[in-house]
């Protein structure tokens, strides 16, 4: 059993282009302290967040997942980040049902300027989760599981027959 | 201890194993009735909405999806409260008719008929649809499938699909139907009655006729005395979709009817650890063991329980034969279990005149289908008569409809006791010392189960002439001391 | 021509199924006597009497098509779909359960000792001792053994490789009938089958493709229950009038028959081409059509779908990315490869059984 107090949660983090990538920047750029437990994944746009990416996460390992997008009525797509806003919340019930805490998918709106908050909101999630407890969710490859779907690597040949 | 394994039963629908142990002499010591599947409906449609409940209960058995779906709308009718306007409770009942006569059809020509026409001895080669084929004629295979597509082609008419139907929602249905629709469903259900009366035609010719057939009927081996239960109406005629279940003794009495909220004063389930399935037995009789008699609380539910449970059949056509039925064995109740074949055939011929008794009803295609439930959901029963039994469906939901508990009892679960006893006797009467097990000592012993139709059949599929099979008997230590094969 | 004269050898096996899939294939009617023209039909269970030790007998691949219709529910369904594979040249998860796990995938939800305990002691259930089935059983006369019931419920790609996957609960005849052609065809080299891997008797878009209802902008304000549905108008989408509907994600070739039926689609022909979890690209379209930016109101639009994890993963679960809840996963040990017993429980006495 993991000695919790030995935990370092692995989270990982959609963060889009415009605003939410460039405050993550800005932080590292004003050589702000936050931990080194989020691996960013950018993407244009909070919009463009899948559901399926933070299932594949959770489902490979993944303690946490944060989600960041620009605040409502700033996205660079004029109202994409609603998508992901809407996404998340029924996310949210669906994964209540498979026993996956609340707190362990986060959504954070945060503008290009709001490095030191975003650092906030992640040492603050790390802190969450290591309270929480790992997930250790049995498909991912550490715990045991073999992946979603093996490929087929037979080719059935098929006999002719007499017609 | 010596034992004898088949493995798995096969005819049937489901999973399911025979032990059969013999004593030092080679006589039959007991035999156990294994059934090793589970997937556990009653828990996980917790937490569902109930008016997925007709839908989801549906995927319990694919074979009588209709049945479950029927009880389901029922019982998510009584949770709400509401009650269906007449067109939609007589839509599904034509819906639920038209089934029957499909359901009853294969298992009677695929399943049960080659035992049953061909003889118990005949050989391998032949005992199966294709010998039905070749001794009664080859037009048979194709009435036969002409019988299975029309009854569900009206499945699917009224229910959505072919398998799995989808209309029944509490409150009534999705949809109804067109006058084209009815004349159509009226003119398959007119040819139904007469390939019914063709069947139990063809079961007094072939079967009837046959002495030595009739003394196996008669005889002891597949004879047992125990209560019967099935669904009437209230005028004590047999009904599938709705009524009161009626409960009568082995002598016939009749000890009461009960409405689907009170089906937990009378029905209670026993486990025991060796299989998965559970035992119903009547709670007011009491559980006694695998026995027979007034005092045991082993019932049946099967074609012949339904029509000893009641006073009648509500159409004239079956009615005649019913009577007939009776007259023939002698009175009522019959006990002997290879009966419930020609009681199936008279069924077959009742669900075909009241399909079309429904099609041609003039509220039959009214647009009024549905009521909008305007009550607190809570709880509610649904039973119906499926082909294999009772079925009853219990719901307990929140006040937004959402399932908090589930209970229930499934067609052939009632049989499950009965099944055992048939099994056992039928393997004591055929297997003894000095006795060579071979394969048609074994199908005697599946015929003692066949005879309940456990869920399933299959129509005009066309069996291969061999049957292949392998005994393998052990010694206490586990050492094989003989294995008997046939065309493997 | 094919090298001994005999016709090639068929079989179909329903592992924790429920018999929809056997009677599909019977609804080809007339078509099944096209199959048995051209296919030995070695192993049935529901239709004739070979039994596994026949199987077992056979060479490995000597039986050239095998549809396997039903989920992995129990350790029997495991060696069999083993046993299957390796008589089988070309093994078919056939319909819903086999290939994604279906409705008794939502067992996946609960922990075994919920199911069991739920099953073994409902209200008409006369239990007073707690007995629970027992996977070994020591009767007087002998051991009674019966499968092991997993944890988690799987997939047959799960456990073996499929060569052909057939979605559907049950697939639509007329698909079956189209397929059964094709591989007759193939079998007198008049037509190719398909590369491995590959889904078949399936269309290429979604239900929403083939339904004929008028579908205007999706806007949706309230989710509403069917039966709470006034007036409902049998030409316009239902999602639109608030029906959760899965049209949108479910692959076609059903011919949309419930939605036409005023049924909503449930998503019994699994996820759309391309998907990697059906219940994630659902979510994906409700969230869509939810016709709201403020986060309370649609908090409040959500609340009408009152059931999520059944609605998008009612036929999907065992097959999606997490497969069971958290808890679910618990059997005896923590490993889902493992053939884990399943829940330690209260040991029965050995019953005499008298009065037998």
């Amino acid at each position: 059993m993991t000695d919790q107090e030995h935990f370092e949660p692995v989270i990982i983090g959609f963060t889009c282009n415009w605003c939410s990538y460039r405050a993550a920047d800005l932080a590292g750029t004003a050589r702000m302290k936050y931990p080194p437990n989020v691996r960013l994944i950018r993407l244009m746009c909070s919009g463009r967040l899948d559901p399926t990416f933070v299932l594949k996460a959770l489902a490979s390992g993944a303690d946490a997942v944060l989600i960041t997008g620009c605040h409502p009525g700033e996205c660079h797509y004029l109202e994409q980040n609603y998508k992901a806003l809407r996404r998340y919340l029924l996310l949210r019930r669906t994964l209540a049902q498979m026993g996956i805490e609340p707190q362990r998918v986060k959504l954070v709106w945060a503008s290009a300027a709001e490095g030191a908050r975003l650092a906030q909101e992640i040492t603050t999630l790390v802190e969450e989760i290591r309270a929480l407890g790992p997930l250790h969710w049995p498909t991912a490859p550490e715990f045991g599981g073999n992946g979603h779907r093996p490929q087929p690597e037979i080719q059935p040949e098929l006999e002719e027959v007499a017609a | 201890m010596q034992r004898i394994t088949i493995d798995p039963i096969t005819r049937l629908e489901g999973h399911g194993k025979i032990e059969i142990f013999l004593d030092a002499e080679g006589n039959v010591a007991n035999t156990y009735f294994q059934i090793p599947e589970l997937r556990g409906f009653e828990r996980f449609c917790v937490g569902r909405p109930v008016e997925e409940m007709p839908l989801l209960t549906n995927r319990i058995c694919g074979v009588c999806p209709e049945a479950h779906h029927m009880a389901a709308a029922k019982a998510a009718d009584a949770v709400y409260h509401v009650d269906p306007p007449p067109t939609a409770k007589k839509l599904r009942e034509l819906l639920y008719s038209a089934f029957y006569v499909t359901d009853h059809t294969t298992h009677f020509y695929a399943l049960a008929g080659p035992d049953f026409v061909m003889g118990p001895d005949a050989p391998v080669a032949e005992r199966n649809i294709l010998g039905v084929i070749h001794k009664v004629g080859l037009e048979i295979g194709g009435k036969v499938i002409q019988c299975r597509k029309y009854g569900h082609t009206v499945v699917e008419m009224i229910g959505g699909r072919k398998v799995h139907p989808c209309t029944s929602i509490p409150g009534g249905l999705t949809k109804g139907i067109t006058e084209e629709q009815r004349v159509e469903i009226e003119k398959m259900g007119r040819w139904a009655i007469e390939f019914a009366q063709f069947s139990l035609k063809l079961f007094n010719d072939i079967v009837l006729g046959n002495k030595a057939y009739v003394d196996l009927i008669l005889g002891d081996i597949y004879y047992h005395r125990t209560h019967y239960i099935g669904m009437v109406d209230e005028n004590n005629k047999v009904n599938f979709y709705d009524g009161k279940v009626s409960v009568v003794d082995p002598d016939g009495n009749r000890l009461g009817k009960y409405a689907p909220p009170e089906y937990r004063d009378w029905i209670a389930e026993r486990v025991e650890p060796w299989t998965y399935l559970k035992f119903p037995y009547l709670k007011k009789v009491g559980w006694k063991g695998f026995v027979d008699g007034k005092d045991s609380g082993v019932y049946c539910a099967t074609p012949l329980s339904r029509l000893n449970a009641a006073d009648g059949m509500a159409m004239p056509l079956a009615q005649a034969e019913y009577e007939k039925f009776y007259s023939t064995l002698g009175g009522k109740p019959v006990h002997q279990r290879l009966a419930t074949h020609w009681a199936r055939l008279i069924e077959l011929l009742y669900a075909a005149e009241r399909w079309v008794e429904l099609a041609t009803d003039p509220e039959i295609t009214s647009p009024d289908f549905h009521k909008v439930p305007t009550e607190k959901p809570t709880e509610g029963v649904g039973i119906v008569e499926a082909p294999r039994g009772t079925l009853t469906h219990h719901y307990w939901t929140d006040e937004r409809g959402v399932l908090t508990k589930v209970n229930l009892i499934v067609g052939t679960t009632n049989n499950y006791a009965p099944i055992s006893m048939s099994i056992k006797k039928a393997a004591e009467g055929f297997i003894k010392k000095g006795v060579v097990v071979n394969e048609g000592i074994l199908n005697r012993v599946e015929m003692a189960f066949r005879a309940y139709d456990p869920c399933f059949g299959c129509a005009t599929h066309s069996l291969p002439g061999q049957m292949p099979l392998q005994i393998t008997v052990h010694d206490a230590k586990g050492e094989v001391v003989e294995v008997l094969r046939q065309n493997c | 021509m094919s090298t001994n004269g005999t016709k090639p050898k068929f079989a179909m096996y329903w592992a924790a199924a429920c018999g929809g899939c056997e009677i599909a294939v019977l609804n080809i009617h007339e078509k099944i006597l096209d199959v048995d023209a051209n296919f030995e039909v070695v192993f049935w269970p529901v239709a004739m009497d070979a039994k596994y030790k026949d199987v077992e007998a056979m060479p490995d691949e000597s039986i050239t098509l095998t549809l396997f219709n039903g989920g992995i529910r129990n350790s029997e369904n495991e060696e069999m779909a083993h046993l299957m594979r390796r008589k089988s040249k070309i093994l078919v998860a056939f319909g819903s359960c086999a290939c994604e796990g279906c409705i008794p995938g939502l067992a996946n939800l609960s922990t075994v000792q919920e199911i069991f305990d739920t099953v073994y002691a409902t209200v008409s259930t006369d239990n007073p001792q707690g007995l629970r089935p027992q996977f070994h059983f020591a009767a007087p006369e002998g051991e009674l053994r019966i499968p092991a019931f997993y944890p988690v419920l799987k997939t047959l790609d799960q456990v073996v490789k499929v060569d052909y996957y057939m979605p559907g609960c049950p697939p639509e005849s007329h698909q079956i009938a189209a397929v059964v052609d094709l591989v007759i065809k193939a079998l007198h080299g008049e037509a190719q089958l398909p590369p491995p891997g590959a889904v078949i008797g399936v269309g290429n878009s979604t239900v929403c493709d083939e339904c004929p209802r008028k579908r205007n902008e999706k806007t949706i304000k309230q989710f509403v229950r069917i039966q709470d549905l006034q007036a409902p108008d049998p030409a316009l989408c239902l999602l639109e009038q608030g029906i959760p509907c899965n049209g949108p994600a479910t692959r076609s070739g059903c011919g949309a028959l419930c939605p036409q039926a005023g049924a909503q689609c449930i998503g019994c022909y699994g996820p759309a081409e391309g998907v990697l979890d059906f219940g994630a690209r659902l979510m994906t379209a409700f969230a869509s059509v939810i016709d709201s930016q403020d986060p309370d109101e649609i908090e409040r639009i959500l609340d009408g779908l009152v059931d999520p994890a059944g609605q998008f993963y009612r036929f999907s679960l065992a097959g999606s990315l997490l497969r069971a809840a958290k808890p679910a996963w618990k059997g005896n040990g923590t490993r889902d490869n493992g053939r884990t017993e399943g829940t330690r429980v209260p040991s029965a006495p050995a019953v005499p059984v008298k009065g037998r």
